[in-house]
């Protein structure tokens, strides 16, 4: 039985799951289609045990705290540890592509947040080798902004955006969390060129937001989970940076092509 | 009427972003944001000053305000804080 590697590389965090199962190989290759790197190095390395699926799995909320010195991820369907000075770690789980596609959410938040980046609840989309970025709660209209994106544009995911701050600014990278979509985004990066955040409405408008509803409208839309104060604070003055540097609006719309107009 | 002494949490991150003050737990990351005459007592809460002291010296000279219905409100806002996670209340003061 042959143990191998396979590297899925999101915004430039790569995270390996390390399996000898061939099955779970290919749930990997399809989930994650255009983000498997098949040699390389990864950042962080994640040992694989495949338990049989239960049942009676209990329906419990994630949770991610620190534990001795380790991470500790649980939801009711897969339990997971990692080790931050080694990068390396297990999750336990069984051969459903839910709970990996969860695990590497969580540690690309973990993983980004010492950096100034963020997961985003939003749809992204590259037009003219600029990223648009569409945020908002559930419902709000991240795939449907996806969905009517003009065909010069390149869908970087309809449900997960992935921002890492680069100089005075940030890009945004594609990411294979997807949405009603149901596909990965395409894996391409660009300078991103402003946030929306979404609300439906009956006409199509844009708007500046002032800084402080432009702050609480961004915190409420980053994916996070750790229960770790330093992290929080951490996010809490990235979020208030990316405020500061980039322009955040928002993008009042009815679900009709016209809304790229405004873009 | 014992006095009532007002901290800072240490586990929270604030900053003022425009004309309010931002307050986020990192116990549970729920977000607060404050007005002026709160983020005044937000920021004169060092553990060692009466509360009624800092709300007579301060707010009221500061926000022309009642002095008892200010003390009234700043003890609800720091009860209210307090249930949150965000500041210590104590009826001694507060060393760190």
């Amino acid at each position: 039985m042959t143990t191998t590697t396979t590297a899925v590389n999101v915004g430039g965090v790569c995270i390996g799951l390390r399996t000898s199962s061939a099955r779970y190989v290919d749930l990997l290759h399809e989930r994650f289609a255009g983000y498997i790197e098949p040699s390389s190095r990864p950042d962080y390395e994640f040992e694989v045990e495949l338990v049989e699926p239960r049942e009676d799995a209990p329906d419990r909320d994630v949770r991610v705290y620190r534990e001795g010195g380790h991470w500790r991820i649980e939801r009711g369907d897969f339990e997971a540890a990692l080790d931050p000075v080694s990068r390396r770690g297990r999750i336990r789980q069984d051969a459903n592509p839910y709970s990996v596609d969860s695990l590497l959410r969580i540690v690309h938040t973990l993983a980004l947040a010492p950096q100034g980046g963020f997961l985003l609840h939003a749809s992204s989309a590259v037009r003219h080798g600029r990223a648009h970025v569409f945020a908002g709660v559930s419902g709000a209209g991240k795939t449907t902004m996806a969905r009517l994106a003009p065909p010069d544009a390149l869908v970087m995911t309809d449900e997960v955006s992935c921002l890492r701050r680069e100089g005075r600014g940030y890009v945004a990278h594609g990411t294979p969390f997807a949405g009603e979509l149901a596909r990965p985004g395409a894996n391409v990066s660009a300078p991103v060129e402003a946030i929306y955040m979404l609300k439906h409405g009956r006409e199509n408008r844009v708007a500046a937001l002032e800084p402080a509803q432009a702050a609480r409208a961004l915190l409420s839309t980053i994916l996070f989970f750790a229960e770790d104060p330093a992290l929080v604070r951490q996010v809490f003055a990235s979020a208030l940076e990316l405020v500061e540097r980039m322009p955040v609006r928002r993008l009042t719309f009815v679900p009709e092509a016209g809304a790229w107009d405004l873009i | 009427m014992t006095d009532r002494y007002i901290a800072r949490a240490p586990d929270v991150a604030a900053r003022t972003i425009g004309d309010e003050l931002m307050i986020m737990s990192g116990r549970d990351s729920s977000l607060f944001s404050l007005n002026e005459t709160a983020a005044a007592l937000w920021d004169l809460a060092d553990g060692t000053t009466p509360l009624a002291e800092i709300v007579e010296r301060h707010i009221c000279a500061e926000f022309d305000v009642d002095p008892e219905e200010a003390l009234a409100d700043a003890q609800a806002l720091a009860d209210e804080l307090a249930a949150h996670g965000i500041l210590i209340v104590s009826d001694a003061p507060i060393r760190r």
